[in-house]
């Protein structure tokens, strides 16, 4: 029997092993959530919202631009993703079997791989290098091809929860296939569908690489599409770089709100998702 | 106004429709092909000047015009790989734990917790590298022992910024991706195969092993779609790393990865040389991701849909008539 006890030995260690590797990893979690939060808190002031920068030296201030700028990048990115996204995933739900739909799903996938700095010089290449100066609707553009695959797969996904007999009955009833998706299958989803969406936002509202050289970073509150604009993430990367101890402060403030804004959304997109999951699970 | 029975109208609406939403589909695909185009055309210059010798020159001087990437390469592949090294036992415990072994009440937290940790913004993670980890990997060199110093892994001075922190923050950013994925996997297993495995005499790891053996290209999927990751992070490592191009096998060296050069030079890149050598260093940088993640997606569909359209017959459907017959 001295084989058998080995062997539940070993089965009892590897199982510690397993338990102790998800302590193991949500321990940096821990203390990342630790840190923001108690630096954030300790930096954040009614200020860091309402006021601009202060000019090198001084200290004081806030981020306000960089907020609304982060705003309005995503905005724009929205604007034409979200509805690309979203017919490419109703395409990707009506005409799944097809080999097209395999390629498309497939490319989306490799697409949410690209490392975002990539990303970057391609909006660069399209909208900065023909102009020759950096530009919010770059920046825009930089975000929503980022968006793209994600609303593509998730729309996809939340449409393929509906049961399949809601689109056969509108079909029965005589609607063409464009009523069936648009009037009752998108609908059906569309809590989710907007959920989908924030996630998207929220992964691309921290994102600061393809900002970098495409919306650049601007001092002042500005609203032109074809001026350089300041957004949160590029303006806590500044800050943490710098020498400047008061900029430190405000860069662990900034990473607070970025922090917050995607936890936020997380929660509320696992809420919904758990929702409707349970609603079409009977 | 033609005349048109209702049924034909019905069908050419409906390939209208097929047609106009393919059409958005179309554009996902146009997208990739559309950066790789871009990529390749600004990046000319410096594909003709320099041709193959891009990749094996060590020396990169701006000034003089000389481009060599080899650094750069070096230090994406050199901190991706440790970071795998890291990150890979864990990220398998967790999904093995989070599959076969936690309490069913745990799961879904513990399952949310650990995919926190790729939704927490990488300049967070940098900010936090800079003020949090890399002290603490100062210390850490500080008292390594004099003999440790000696080995080229150890050597050099201890300045917090290199290697190392890079190596242990990616891991920390890339665990969530491959525990997902290979947690999709295991869930695709079916269960008979761990259930043979008890029938026989499995103790819970033996039929684990099973399990993870019956997954195991979807596992490989896992690990390369994190390596892809790795792969392309930019801020926090350029944030740690210490930005130094230079071939060296020393942890505590600060060196330089292909996607940090390019945050940092970028808009510096004043005459057109640079900026395209700069953007070959995308080009390269999108065609290796393209390719991982093209392999990892393909070794884990290979498990995951296979079960999703054959699903296997449960036992007992094939047991019950045979018992019936006889």
């Amino acid at each position: 029997m001295n084989r058998t006890r080995r062997r539940k030995f070993l089965s009892g260690v590897v199982v510690t092993l397993c338990a102790g590797s998800v302590v193991l990893a949500l321990i940096p979690l821990f203390f990342v959530f630790a840190y923001v939060l108690q630096k954030g808190f300790s930096s954040l002031n009614w200020d860091f919202f309402t006021k601009m920068p202060k000019p090198v030296g001084e200290t004081g201030g806030g981020m306000a631009n960089a907020m609304l700028g982060t705003v309005y990048l995503i905005l724009i990115a929205g604007a034409f993703a979200v509805p690309v996204g979203i017919i490419a995933g109703v395409y990707l739900s009506e005409y799944g079997k097809k080999t097209f739909a395999g390629v498309v799903r497939f490319t989306a996938d490799v697409l949410n791989g690209v490392p975002s700095i990539v990303i970057g010089i391609f909006a660069y290449g399209l909208a900065v290098l023909p102009v020759k100066h950096f530009s919010a609707l770059a920046g825009g553009l930089a975000l929503g091809f980022m968006m793209i695959p994600i609303i593509t797969r998730t729309t996809e996904e939340l449409l393929n929860l509906v049961p399949g007999s809601l689109r056969e009955g509108s079909l029965a009833l005589g609607a063409t296939r464009a009523r069936a998706a648009f009037s009752v299958m998108v609908p059906a989803a569309l809590p989710g569908i907007m959920t989908g969406i924030l996630v998207a936002l929220a992964r691309i509202a921290g994102e600061t690489a393809p900002l970098l050289f495409t919306a650049f970073n601007n001092r002042y509150l500005s609203t032109s599409l074809l001026q350089p604009i300041s957004s949160l993430p590029v303006q806590v990367y500044t800050y943490a770089v710098s020498p400047y101890e008061d900029w430190h402060r405000q860069a662990w403030a900034g990473a607070l709100v970025l922090v917050a804004f995607v936890f936020f959304f997380s929660v509320l997109a696992r809420i919904v998702t758990r929702r409707l999951e349970r609603m079409h699970a009977k | 106004m033609k005349k048109k029975t209702p049924s034909s109208r019905r069908s050419a609406d409906d390939r209208g429709f097929r047609l106009g939403t393919g059409f958005f589909a179309l554009l996902v695909v146009l997208l990739v092909a559309g950066i790789f185009w871009e990529l390749y055309r600004t990046s000319q210059l410096s594909l003709e000047k320099f041709g193959f010798k891009f990749w094996t020159g060590k020396v990169w001087d701006p000034v003089s015009g000389e481009f060599g990437a080899l650094p750069f390469i070096w230090g994406t592949l050199y901190s991706s790989v440790l970071a795998m090294l890291i990150s890979t036992p864990i990220a398998i415990g967790i999904a093995v734990y989070l599959s076969e072994l936690s309490p069913r009440r745990l799961r879904t937290p513990l399952a949310f917790l650990t995919e926190l940790l790729a939704a927490v913004p990488s300049i967070v993670y940098g900010l936090w590298g800079v003020f949090v980890l890399v002290p603490i990997v100062r210390q850490l060199q500080v008292v390594t022992p004099s003999w440790l110093k000696k080995v080229p892994l150890f050597s050099g001075p201890p300045l917090g910024v290199g290697m190392l922190s890079a190596a242990l923050i990616l891991a920390v950013m890339v665990i969530p991706f491959t525990s997902s994925v290979a947690r999709e996997v295991l869930r695709a297993v079916p269960a008979t195969q761990r259930e043979a495995a008890y029938a026989l005499g499995a103790t819970r790891w033996e039929a684990i092993q099973a399990a993870l053996r019956y997954g195991r290209t979807g596992i490989i999927g896992a690990i390369i779609l994190g390596f892809g990751r790795a792969v392309g992070e930019t801020m926090a490592v350029t944030m740690v790393i210490g930005n130094n191009p230079q071939v060296t096998a020393s942890l505590y060296a600060p060196q330089y990865t292909m996607a940090a050069v390019i945050a940092n030079e970028f808009t510096e890149a004043a005459d057109d040389l640079y900026l395209s050598a700069l953007i070959e260093i995308g080009l390269v940088l999108f065609v290796i991701t393209v390719i991982i993640n093209a392999c990892s997606r393909l070794l884990i569909w290979s498990v995951t849909r296979e079960v999703k359209f054959k699903p296997p017959k449960p036992v007992s459907t094939v047991a019950v008539p045979a018992a019936k017959g006889a």
